[in-house]
């Protein structure tokens, strides 16, 4: 990096070379030459150890402190998870015998929870023989995914793909139709439960948020404006569990006799909310970034709102956003996990009762750490996208 | 409109007053039906929607009205900071109690979380390579692991302490079980009352003493000396004050007795693992912050302070963390407000904030309105003072422009 930066600009040690330090007060003056400063380290891997990680005392003590302190952490748990861990447990008439796991419990891992317990983890309930379809599901959604991140799908056609994909794996959920049977929503569970929350969420959550990013930014409809304020601040300024509550004992109330909607719809209506008032702020951000001549040039060009809206602000205005707009996903990923307070399961409620029987009771960690480890998976993977997308634009907007 | 031509001359020439014509394409008569519309059609969801509720509340012989804090509670609570007793307290004090307990995790939450954040933020700076690659990856796991998650780990692990017969002892007067952590407690007697009033007294000196060194500095060019001053008066001071008064000092230690421990100062394992589960999950994000605010101070600055001969703390201190500063409060701002909304996961692990003691009470009562619209105000009006704050700090600290 300073590398590359130095040889366009003028290097001050070549100049330097050249000229002597005046002379001040009568002194001999210097060559500057003299006092070039030798390159600390040197070259090679130990040349770089020597200034990353041992240039001054007390770097070499924080370095040396670490290392001890990660090979013990690192040794201590490879000793748990790999050297004592029990990988299987042998299955009775009345279960399986998990004695081998409670006598190292503390000592190994208990790894077999796992074994026993990944259909349950990933699908929760879903009909045992039934499971192909939350797995194709999954598939569906993760493709999905892929598709979107790729910027040369960014067209109209995607929000067909999503239309099309989101249809297809409601088809397989519920079933009913083509010789599946027909499995109602509090059968689902797991990992199937988290991604519909996020993703339909976020799906629905988006075109209101757009509104109502555009709705707090009219001047000349100051109504419409107060409604949008007041509902982007009521939703940010309270917690997700107070709307998860609501939908779950406060929604049925406002329904009309005899309509209750299932548990499921009325959490995703809640996500879909508490979304929708986080998006439209990350949207207003991108509309407010953008340059005044915008707008005015297409006010210019005669063009109605919606066209306005539509061709000229909206297209560039989300591009400016998909960053933070990564990152809002990738909060929201992670609080559909609340959704275990109201009692649905989800990825991480479904690990939460799967040690729920006796028989595993206390190997909660084994299967916390494998939910966590999923969960890392999606974000990470979205972070680190996020990232490059950022650097990429950032790149552009330099050019 | 603001030009240089004298606005009095040109009076008369307002823009006339606009009439609205009635045709649609008149923007003033169309922005005003798309409102009425619009509010239209919210008022009537609303008031379809209340009057379902009505209906159903009805018919379920539930009494509407906030009357029903007044009445006494069965709610049990576990620890509380006032004296509350299941069976004599009113529903409304039990709401008091849980507020008290939100605003307990969130306050220690807010402050452990800044100092933990920054110091993380700083050290990804370092220069070291190791320590920054570690903060980096403690950062990026924190991040992407819900706080759910996080939360019932750390819980968990509490649980499988030991009982309180055989707890772990790790240093004298510390005792780790599955009851909480137990520690010794300063037996605190009057002269350690005084002598905090001294330290606020010597609080209040020493601001007054750096100002004038300030003053005598801008004007004479000379410092009087404000460390040894400033030592004096907030160290010196209450300690002669204790010593005067008798210097006592007693530890109040927890001992066993029975099945449990008394004694000395504790911890529910609820709280711990809520706090210690807040705490280093919002410093990933605060020492993000952090270091984006220090990376936003230009070099130059940095290279000018140098050139200036001022040494590393006063470099810190003088230019680049008030300039950092203003980078970093307004997004510091909103993760102290996640903190204290997330302090609502609390009711996860069985500890009782308001979220928790108002969903108890919804269940008893079977007032789901109510009980919410009370989560809800209690949340906005911690949001609001958390913001008001913020937003007085960052215009303090705002870059004065001219």
């Amino acid at each position: 990096m300073s590398q590359s930066q130095s040889q366009g600009s003028i290097d001050p040690r070549r100049i330097a070379d050249v000229e002597p330090v005046p002379a001040i007060a009568g002194e001999v003056a210097t060559p500057v030459y003299h006092r070039a400063q030798p390159r600390v380290g040197g070259l090679g891997p130990l040349g770089w150890a020597r200034a990353n990680l041992f240039n001054s005392w007390v770097s070499t003590a924080v370095t040396l402190v670490l290392v001890y302190a990660i090979a013990r952490i690192a040794i201590a748990f490879i000793d748990w998870a790999l050297v004592n861990a029990v990988w299987t447990v042998p299955q009775t008439a009345t279960g399986p015998n998990t004695a081998r796991c409670r006598d190292l419990m503390g000592v190994g891992a208990c790894w077999a929870v796992i074994g026993e317990k990944y259909r349950f983890i990933l699908f929760g309930r879903f009909p045992y023989e039934e499971q192909w379809r939350p797995a194709i599901s999954i598939l569906l959604f993760v493709g999905l995914y892929v598709v979107s991140a790729m910027r040369r799908f960014w067209r109209r056609e995607l929000i067909l793909i999503w239309i099309l994909a989101l249809a297809v794996i409601g088809l397989l959920m519920f079933g009913g139709v083509f010789g599946m049977t027909y499995v109602p929503t509090d059968e689902w569970g797991g990992l199937p439960i988290t991604l519909i929350l996020s993703t339909f969420g976020l799906a629905l959550a988006f075109p209101l948020a757009v509104l109502v990013a555009l709705g707090r930014r009219a001047r000349s409809l100051p109504a419409i404006r107060l409604l949008c304020v007041v509902y982007i601040e009521l939703i940010r300024g309270v917690p997700l569990i107070s709307l998860l509550f609501m939908a779950s004992v406060m929604f049925p109330l406002f329904m009309p006799e005899g309509l209750n909607p299932d548990k499921l719809l009325r959490a995703q209506v809640a996500i879909i909310l508490f979304a929708g008032a986080y998006l439209a702020e990350v949207i207003r951000g991108g509309l407010q970034a953008l340059p005044k001549g915008q707008y005015e040039a297409a006010d210019a060009l005669g063009l109605s709102y919606w066209q306005k809206t539509g061709l000229i602000i909206l297209p560039q205005a989300l591009r400016l956003v998909i960053p933070p707009l990564v990152n809002t996903f990738i909060g929201f990923f992670k609080d559909t996990s609340l959704v275990l307070i109201i009692g649905i399961f989800d990825l991480l409620n479904a690990a939460k009762v799967a040690v729920a029987e006796p028989a595993w009771q206390g190997f909660q960690n084994e299967v916390f750490l494998v939910a966590a480890a999923i969960y890392f998976t999606f974000c990470y993977a979205m972070a680190s996208y996020s990232r490059g997308l950022e650097r990429q634009f950032s790149r552009s907007a330099r050019r | 409109m603001s030009g240089t031509a004298d606005p009095r001359l040109f009076a008369a020439r307002r823009p006339p007053r606009r009439r609205i014509s009635l045709s649609w394409s008149d923007p003033v008569l169309r922005s005003l039906v798309w409102q009425v519309v619009i509010i239209g059609i919210v008022v009537a969801v609303a008031w379809y929607l209340i009057s379902n509720a009505n209906r159903n509340l009805a018919a379920r012989h539930i009494a509407t009205g906030f009357g029903f804090l007044q009445n006494t509670s069965g709610v049990p609570i576990g620890e509380s900071l006032v004296t509350y007793t299941p069976g004599a307290s009113t529903y409304g004090w039990a709401l008091v109690v849980g507020i008290l307990n939100t605003l307990k995790v969130a306050v220690v939450g807010v402050v452990l979380a800044t100092i933990l954040g920054t110091l993380i933020g700083v050290a990804r700076l370092s220069q070291n390579w190791l320590l920054s690659r570690i903060c980096a990856v403690y950062i990026e796991v924190m991040r992407d692991i819900p706080l759910l998650l996080q939360l019932l780990f750390w819980y968990g692990l509490l649980q499988v302490l030991p009982v309180p017969r055989r707890a772990f002892h790790p240093v004298p007067g510390v005792f780790l079980s599955n009851r909480g952590i137990l520690f010794p407690l300063l037996d605190w007697k009057s002269a350690h009352s005084w002598a905090l009033l001294a330290f606020a007294i010597g609080l209040v000196l020493t601001t007054l003493w750096s100002r004038h060194a300030r003053r005598r500095q801008e004007a004479t060019g000379q410092r009087p000396p404000v460390w040894p001053v400033a030592l004096a008066l907030l160290v010196g001071l209450p300690v002669v004050v204790w010593a005067a008064l008798g210097a006592p000092f007693h530890l109040d230690l927890p001992v066993l007795r029975g099945f449990n421990f008394h004694g000395g100062g504790s911890m529910t394992p609820e709280y711990g693992a809520l706090t210690f589960g807040l705490v280093i999950y919002t410093a990933a994000y605060i020492a993000e912050i952090v270091r984006s605010g220090i990376l936003a101070v230009p070099h130059g600055q940095w290279e000018a302070a140098g050139a200036l001969g001022l040494h590393r703390g006063q470099l810190l201190r003088l230019i680049v963390l008030p300039q950092a500063m203003r980078v970093i409060i307004p997004p510091m701002t909103s993760e102290y407000l996640n903190l204290t909304k997330n302090s609502s996961l609390a009711v996860a692990i069985g500890y009782q904030d308001i979220v928790s003691i108002a969903g108890t009470e919804i269940n008893q009562t079977g007032q789901a309105i109510e009980g919410i619209a009370i989560i809800m105000a209690v949340y906005l009006t911690i949001s609001l003072s958390i913001s008001l704050f913020m937003n007085w700090y960052n215009a303090r600290i705002a870059l004065v422009e001219r």
